[in-house]
């Protein structure tokens, strides 16, 4: 069985949609209450690495792509979640199922203004301490 | 009762890429704690990026790293042409061969570098001069086909800027060929050195399991035993086409870092050569006016490991989200369980073995946190460090006499 029937066998319902712009490029939609259940999935059972997250600032919502990569085939497997609430985007903390998320967290975290629950040790990566509170650089309209 | 030390190791130095400060937490000799604090020089490029038109933005990632200035360039162009359909159908066949050269070449004068201020850092400072020196002629190279030593300026959006004459290659050929020598003196110098093995061997080690939890990738993973590498498993360039190996260590310490990378070089050798001989005729450019609405992602194997680009087009003549993340941000996280454990006169070489940027170790202080008072320098570590393998190098002499 190859590694999109595990993903769509694991994945079910949780799927939201499924987009693949190229055999190696494949977008997976989720709701954001699955985001890390679906991710321990990939990264425990399915053995992806986790390569990093795009947190992007869209109209409509917050947007997170994780991207995890499936170094036996090539594949980029990314993980879409769409936070709707613009005011207090939140989200599941990753880093609990592994660290490599926390560093990545953090730097959304204060270049987004997004909230990841139960990180454990959200504090400022990039930007310098006296960098004013609640003004996020990567939001659009700054 | 422990007596606990705070050591602050950074800032930067703001000559070099990615600046970063270690607090370590030290109990007598022994590192019990370390705090990572990055940031010192964060340019907000992947803000600018979006005020860059498509074609400008090639330059601007070319300058988040002198070292590896064509890994972010090339993972760049990758993903804005994941949103065309693909290197693969869209770039002429000779701007693939000429990439991969460029980055392979990169990788040998990389892979130079860091070997160089490893020896340093351990007091083998012919290592750091000899190193240095046969970089040069890799740096010319650069300068001979790319007309830069560094920040190369090559990679453009479906091709590169500059061709390669012919009369450059037998130069090229004859430059890697007087390396080779260089290389088997390293593995030589390294490998069958009982100093550098007692100092190396079963330091700052990573597990597997360490490594497949901080997603570390590159050397710093292979070295761990974890069998990745962009080049064959998300194949770019003209790697898929060419004859090379991956080197893997397991035991996930100093010693592996060190000889995957030295056996590394073998290898870019062996690629560049098979590029050379194998280089198609033809155009360098495909000439691409517009970029469609989309999202592309591409990756490049950088030196120092997988190096990640995320770009997201609205159809403008500018990206609307550019995600990038080098290679060192997975990797220097994981120094929280490399140097944790070990001792103090073996932080500068920990934190160095991941191939970070050396500034940081440059830049060290021991300080005693009850009294404030004892205060040591970055060279007094440095100093630390190298009179650990000279105390060695005496034991190993009486031994041998």
């Amino acid at each position: 069985m190859d590694m999109i029937e595990k993903i769509k066998e694991g994945l079910g319902v949780r799927i939201v949609s499924w987009e693949e712009h190229s055999p190696r490029r494949i977008y997976i939609t989720v709701k954001k209450e699955d985001i890390f259940e679906v991710s321990r999935f990939l990264f425990k059972e399915l053995g992806l690495r986790f390569s990093t997250a795009s947190g992007i600032d869209t109209p409509l919502a917050f947007e997170i792509i994780y991207h995890f990569s499936d170094d036996a085939s090539g594949a980029v497997y990314s993980l879409r979640v769409m936070l709707s609430d613009k005011l207090h985007p939140e989200v599941d903390s990753l880093a609990p199922i592994f660290a490599g998320a926390e560093w990545v967290e953090r730097e959304i975290w204060e270049m987004l203004g997004i909230n990841f629950k139960n990180h454990p040790n959200l504090k400022r990566l990039l930007l310098a301490e006296d960098w004013p509170q609640g003004d996020y650089p990567l939001r659009q309209g700054k | 009762m422990s007596h606990r030390v705070i050591v602050p190791i950074g800032p930067y130095h703001p000559l070099q890429e990615e600046p970063e400060f270690f607090q370590l937490y030290v109990e007598g000799e022994r590192v019990v704690d370390i705090d990572i604090i990055i940031g010192y020089n964060h340019r907000g490029i992947e803000k600018l990026s979006e005020s860059k038109h498509f074609d400008q933005v090639a330059f601007l990632v070319e300058r988040i790293c002198g070292i590896c200035s064509s890994s972010h360039p090339y993972a760049y162009v990758l993903a804005v042409e994941d949103i065309l359909g693909g290197e693969e159908k869209l770039v002429p066949e000779r701007a693939v061969y000429i990439r991969t050269i460029v980055d392979e070449l990169q990788r040998i004068h990389s892979h130079l570098l860091w070997l160089g201020l490893a020896g340093h850092f351990i007091g083998y400072n012919t290592v750091w001069m000899w190193a240095w020196k046969y970089r040069e002629p890799v740096l010319d190279c650069f300068e001979m086909i790319t007309g830069n030593r560094n920040n190369y300026g090559m990679l453009k959006i479906g091709g590169i800027r500059r061709d390669i004459k012919d009369a450059d290659i037998s130069v090229l050929k004859k430059t890697l060929d007087e390396l080779v020598p260089a290389v088997d003196m390293f593995k030589g110098a390294v490998m069958d050195d009982p100093v550098i093995k007692a100092r190396l061997v079963g330091v700052g080690v990573l597990t597997k399991e360490q490594a497949i939890d901080y997603c570390v990738v590159g050397p710093t993973a292979r070295a761990s035993g974890i069998n990745i590498d962009v080049r064959r498993d998300d194949p770019y360039g003209a790697y898929s086409n060419l004859d090379w190996n991956i080197i893997m260590e397991k035991d996930g310490d100093i010693f592996a870092k060190t000889v995957v990378r030295i056996l590394e070089m073998y290898e870019s050798i062996r690629i560049i050569r098979q590029c050379l001989d194998k280089l198609p005729r033809g155009a360098i450019d495909a000439d691409i006016k517009d970029i469609p609405v989309g999202e592309g992602i591409g990756r490049v194997e950088a030196p120092r490991g997988e190096c990640i680009h995320y770009i997201k087009s609205d159809g403008t003549n500018r990206p609307i989200r550019h995600k990038i993340r080098a290679p060192s941000f997975m990797n220097v996280a994981s120094n929280k369980v490399g140097a944790v454990g070990g001792t103090i006169s073996d932080a500068t070489i920990t934190l160095a073995a991941v191939d970070p940027c050396y500034c940081c170790t440059e830049r060290v202080a021991v300080i005693n946190k009850p009294d404030n008072k004892k205060i040591m320098n970055g060279w007094d570590l440095i100093k630390l460090s190298q009179e650990k393998t000279n105390k060695l190098r005496e034991r190993f002499k009486d031994g041998g006499a």
